[in-house]
Formats: C-alpha cells, structure tokens, sequence
C-alpha cells in the first residue's frame, strides 16, 4: 500500500480497521500442513473440507437482517427476540446449535455495540463469517476502553445524551443487536426493511 | 452450584490468577478483576471453561452471569459520559458480594 493511499478523496466507505494480509504466516503455514497431514492419514476427506466451507459460506447477515425486519413489524416477535433469541431465531428457521442469542436493543437513550476481547466470538450462523477488523486486537482491544471514538471511525457519532454500552461476549452467549428502524419506513415491505440491515449494524457499529 | 446472585445485586470480580494462583485458560478479562459492578441478568449455568479447555469435564458446572460495570471506573481515564457501560460475561466462582 502506498504512503498516500488514503491522501486521495473518496467517497466509498470501507471499514476503517484494516487487518494485515496474513496468508502467508507461520500460523496459516502450519494450519495448511496440519490440513493436509490429517487428510493423508484419513481423518478427514479434502471434499469434507470443501462441505464445510460451503457451509460456512452459506451462513449470512442476511440471517439476522430477517429476523430485525419481523421485529420491527410484529411487536409480539420483538417480545420474543428480546426475551430469548435462539428461540425467535428457530422459529425463522435459524439452528444456533444450542448457543444461546443475547439481543440488545438501541434507543434514544442506548446504543449498544458488541466486541470479543478473549477471541472473536461471534454469532456466525446469523452475521455469516466475521470481518477481518472484528478479530483485530486493535478493534478488540480499543472498542472496550474508547468506544465512542472507534464507533466514529465507522461513522458513528453517538451524542453525549446517550449511553454507549459495551458487550464483551467472554464466554457462552453471543449477541446480536437490534438496530433502531430508519425514519420514513413506514411504507416499505418486510423484505425491504430486511435490505436496510447492514452486518455492521447488528454489530452495532453502524446505526442504520 | 447454587445461583447466588440475581439481577441488581452489586458484585466485585475475583483475581484468581492471584489469590489462588490459577492459570491457563480463564475468562475473566484481567481488565474487570476487582471491579464492581451490577448483576444485568443471569444466563444460566455452563460448564466450566478453564477446565473444559483441557479435555476436562467443566463439572461443576458454574452460573453464568452478566455483569454490568461503569466504563468511569474500569478506565481512569475514561472521557465519555459517566453513564456509559460495559457488560461482561463472568462465571460465579470469579465473583463476591461487593463490601456495602
């Protein structure tokens, strides 16, 4: 990367901690041998592999996007989000193999933000694989001693007149927040209202 | 293990790596140890983690809890509003009942 690279305008938004590429590290080295040996010996098949990373890839934020958008339009599931979420998240047809779901809600008077300063847990089966900045021990590491300054570096500017509340997720519950719903939405559909939701809102981030 | 705290009780982390010399696998971010804060809710009882990090069978299983602290007092240096906060996940046997 060039010294300049961020001395140029431009109005595309990327997020603003940016993680080293780490494929060629002794950790990713040693992973792809460890792989291949336990292929070799039988532990596994290289198509197992492949099963699970298809697997992987088919979990998605748009998982949670749905569920925030029934919430936003039928108050009893917005009840039973907040009340237990592995439930609500089942009854749209979400198995978070027994994890349970902690949903927060923001409002005027709280925004909540969720970081794994231990690790990066995280509840992949409704937000899809993590992003890069979200495992960084700068995000970690920060988010939890100076929230409100790296909420604007996402863009986020909460007012002194709201809470900003931290979420480690250290140990067996993973969360999800449920955004506020954009003003002037009244008119649009339930999948419409789901496009709305950003992965980095159900973070907590972003505000949509 | 009994549940010994409900929602609003005020507790103070334990620092087992110091008082009992623990080591290896713990939860308990080092930056929330004797703190105080407030119970947010109780989530359940889970197996514990610093033995199941090592093929152990986590029994006894500890409840789990959601400790609400005020970012003023973990962050000497804090320069947001007093009110904001963080909530972090601890296991019963790291916790105390706060001196009153």
């Amino acid at each position: 990367m060039t010294q300049d690279h961020h001395a140029h305008h431009h109005d595309h938004s990327h997020d603003p901690i940016e993680a080293p590429d780490t494929s060629n590290s002794d950790t990713a080295l040693l992973a792809d041998a460890l792989r291949l040996v336990l292929i070799e010996k039988g532990g596994f098949s290289a198509q197992d592999v492949q099963d699970q990373l298809t697997l992987m890839e088919g979990r998605s934020d748009r998982n949670g996007a749905a569920m925030i958008a029934r919430a936003w339009v039928d108050a009893d599931y917005k009840a039973a989000l907040l009340a237990n979420g592995k439930e609500a998240a089942k009854t749209l047809g979400h198995d978070t193999k027994g994890t349970p779901l902690v949903v927060l809600e923001n409002t005027e008077d709280v925004h909540n933000v969720v970081v794994c300063t231990l690790c990066s847990c995280y509840p992949v089966t409704l937000l899809g694989p993590s992003p890069e900045w979200y495992k960084s021990k700068a995000y970690r590491g920060r988010v939890v001693r100076d929230p409100r300054s790296v909420l604007r570096e996402f863009g986020t500017d909460i007012g002194n007149g709201r809470e900003v509340r931290v979420h480690d997720s250290t140990a067996d519950m993973r969360y999800m927040i449920l955004p506020k719903r954009p003003p002037e939405t009244d008119h649009l559909s339930e999948a419409e209202l789901a496009a709305l939701v950003t992965r980095n809102g159900l973070i907590g981030v972003t505000e949509l | 293990m009994a549940v010994r705290f409900t929602t609003g009780d005020r507790v103070t982390v334990r620092d087992l790596e110091a008082e009992e010399g623990l080591r290896g696998h713990m939860r308990a971010p080092v930056y929330c140890r004797g703190m105080t804060g407030e119970i947010e809710r109780l989530c359940g009882t889970f197996g514990n983690p610093e033995t199941l990090a090592y093929g152990g069978d986590g029994q006894p299983a500890q409840p789990l809890y959601r400790v609400r602290f005020q970012q003023s007092q973990l962050w000497p240096d804090y320069t947001g509003p007093t009110r904001d906060s963080i909530e972090i996940e601890v296991y019963q046997h790291w916790l105390k009942a706060a001196q009153p």
